[in-house]
């Protein structure tokens, strides 16, 4: 789960990590207000959606007055910005952070990611901050420094001076550096977040270390234990199909094509999507039921792929191990009848009770195309899409 | 024969009490799989499908020698059960549970540290040896013994693999299933190396995913060490990068973790990689015929 920056930020203000002050606003009058209480000779209005890369897309501006402020509100809020990580269709700006202005001497990058090859959190960081650090990782991978956490030491005193000095951060300021890296380590920690990226950390004239911006990305799975965190989400930023889906605890990934998907496995559905392309198909979502699926996570599987108006066919791949075909086929049948089906369906079960399964999808009335395999199934419906 | 688990071991249940652990202690028990234990804090003195059930994993231990535990606690409790498993000695304890934070497997992977105990999973459908010893949610009438170890990082689309090789007449050692998640026990190397030592694996099917550079390390360490012809498949060449497809660990991120990248990788090792997943049978014959081994693995 994402949360916007202002939210960051507050949360790096509880673990004591110095940020600038900061209002959220949701209209111009709130910005000029908000900007009011800073008080600051220069109000930085930026736009909060749940992507990267908001500056370059004109989502960031610097207003030396209020009426500067308001008129930048005005022009950002309901604008769609169109960045790198929000693909082609953009996202539509509700909310703004309204910033004290810092005066930077120079930026950095600091990061907390899991690190799959240790199993442990590491530490990132960098002098190259403000730019895109995969990039920086890319072409000058020897200017991005680690330093693996042992999870029951956490993040130690040396471990973040010795990264502040190859940061190669002032000397003066490096134990305000440290300070910063291991507030970011306890929040990481005490939250479950699975990255925190600031970029860029800056070190201003005034000698303070600051984070500018702040992302968090947490652990879906630690969720029910951070009721603080929960409240953060904001809905508007998701696909209301993948809301509606985890609802009923199916994964569901909306995608551009045409067929829609009912696969239980996440290995199985990434690899029925794949199959579908390998036979010059374009998969309209990417769908797990799970294991335990019932007539009625079917049924809303059934609705929330049909309520996909780019669909035009869709297929079924069910591999009933535990899980028996017969139960999957009358979850179809019921899901079918209830949602109207209009677009061609083709069914491929395999696994405990099949030809119960398929006896009764034969005999439901309903214009389902049996297919023996995977391979046979997404033929079928690719060529029934046309 | 097979690896990890035979006729001879001697499994307990974690959380036996659980109504998806109870459906799937029938299922092991009727596969022939001896469950000779339960755990379940407070229900200990009391039975469940003829099954004695302990309080803790070190009374279990202790009363019936088992030497195999099975999780099937639910996530908030499953890193603390898998710790219960590890300090109990165990030689392997296989964790189905899906959803463990990470944070917490990192803490687990660090207490694992040491001790001779090994975990498979989470978040995985567990591991069988055809005809001998089930363990785990997988369907067990899929399999047929024979000489093909399968290892695997999904679920369903190791059923998928299984069952096309038992249709082609190729029957399994052992399959396992090492999970989703991108924090996990054993990985593709530990089950190659097994595979790699075992008399009667013959050739091995491995199945991964994208996201992770599992797949990628596992195809340096089959150039280097296997001896045994392997087969691969990569779930997800399709996904698009940032999405996370189901499993906490498919994601491709920064361009890492990419199918592209992990089938480069398995053809360099000198590996056939099925195109899709209907081939993944078709592909390990071609690969056993080759290597003169079909009338070795063919199931008589």
């Amino acid at each position: 789960m994402n949360i916007h920056e202002y939210q960051g930020k507050q949360l790096l203000r509880q673990y004591g990590v110095a940020v600038s002050k900061g209002i959220v606003a949701f209209s111009p009058e709130e910005a000029v207000k908000a900007a009011k209480e800073l008080g600051s000779s220069v109000i930085v209005v930026k736009a909060q959606i749940h992507a990267g890369g908001r500056g370059k897309a004109g989502g960031v501006k610097i207003a030396k007055n209020l009426d500067e402020v308001r008129e930048y509100a005005k022009e950002l809020l309901g604008k769609v910005l169109v960045t790198h990580q929000t693909g082609p269709e953009g996202k539509e700006v509700k909310r703004l952070l309204i910033e004290e202005g810092s005066d930077i001497k120079k930026e950095y990058y600091v990061g907390l990611v899991l690190d799959r090859a240790t199993s442990r959190v590491t530490l990132m960081g960098s002098e190259e901050g403000g730019m895109d650090v995969e990039e920086v990782a890319a072409n000058t991978p020897e200017k991005i420094f680690y330093e693996e956490i042992d999870p029951v030491a956490g993040l130690t005193g040396f471990q973040a001076r010795r990264m502040a000095f190859n940061m190669n951060i002032p000397a003066k300021l490096v134990n305000k550096a440290a300070k910063f890296m291991l507030g970011l380590y306890q929040v990481y920690i005490e939250k479950d977040a699975s990255i925190v990226e600031i970029n860029p950390l800056v070190v201003t004239t005034d000698d303070n270390v600051l984070a500018l911006d702040a992302k968090f990305n947490f652990d879906g799975n630690a969720l029910y234990r951070h009721n603080d965190i929960i409240e953060m989400r904001d809905y508007d930023e998701e696909d209301p199909k993948e809301i509606e889906a985890s609802k009923y605890d199916l994964s569901y990934i909306s995608l551009d094509g045409n067929i829609g998907c009912m696969v239980n496995g996440a290995g199985l559905a990434m690899a029925t999507m794949d199959t579908i392309s390998y036979y010059g198909g374009s998969p309209a979502n990417f769908l797990d039921v799970g294991g335990g699926a019932t007539a009625e996570k079917v049924t809303e599987a059934f609705k929330i792929i049909l309520s996909d108006s780019n669909v035009k066919g869709i297929f079924v791949n069910i591999f009933g191990g535990i899980m028996k075909c017969d139960v999957i086929a009358e979850g179809v049948i019921i899901a079918a009848k209830e949602v109207g089906l209009t677009v061609p369906l083709v069914v491929r079960l395999e696994g405990t009770n099949v030809d119960l399964g398929k006896k009764l999808l034969n005999e439901s009335g309903l214009n389902i195309i049996a297919a023996d395999s995977m391979a046979d199934g997404a033929q079928k419906i690719v060529k029934l899409v046309g | 024969m097979g690896v990890y688990i035979n006729k001879d071991t001697k499994v307990i249940v974690q959380g036996i009490t659980g109504s998806t652990a109870l459906f799937h202690t029938k299922q092991m028990l009727e596969y022939g799989t001896k469950i000779v234990a339960g755990v379940t804090p407070g229900k200990g003195g009391t039975e469940v499908e003829g099954v004695p059930v302990f309080n803790t994993v070190q009374d279990a231990v202790k009363e019936t020698g088992a030497n195999v535990s099975v999780i099937y606690v639910p996530a908030p409790f499953a890193a603390d059960a898998i710790m219960e498993a590890v300090d109990a000695d165990l030689d392997m304890t296989i964790c189905i549970t899906e959803h463990i934070p990470v944070l917490d497997m990192v803490k687990v992977k660090r207490y694992m540290e040491g001790k001779k105990t090994r975990l498979v999973g989470p978040n995985c459908p567990g591991v069988i040896t055809a005809d001998e010893c089930k363990i785990g949610i997988m369907p067990g009438y899929i399999h047929t013994k024979g000489h093909v170890g399968v290892v695997s990082r999904s679920g369903t689309l190791t059923y998928e693999a299984v069952h096309q090789l038992t249709q082609a007449g190729i029957g399994q050692t052992t399959a396992v299933g090492i999970g989703g998640d991108p924090v996990n026990g054993t990985n593709f190397i530990d089950a190659l190396s097994a595979f790699n030592e075992d008399e009667e694996t013959y050739a091995v099917v491995m199945i991964g995913e994208i996201g992770g550079t599992a797949e990628e390390e596992a195809a340096a360490w089959i150039k280097a060490n296997m001896t045994k012809p392997v087969i691969g498949f990569i779930g997800g060449q399709t996904a698009p990068e940032g999405k996370r497809m189901g499993h906490a660990g498919a994601i491709i991120s920064g361009g890492q973790g990419t199918a592209e990248g992990k089938i480069k990788a398995m053809e360099a090792a000198g590996m056939k990689v099925a195109a899709t997943p209907s081939v993944i049978g078709d592909t390990l014959i071609e690969a056993i015929k080759e290597a003169g081994l079909y009338d070795a693995c063919k199931t008589h």
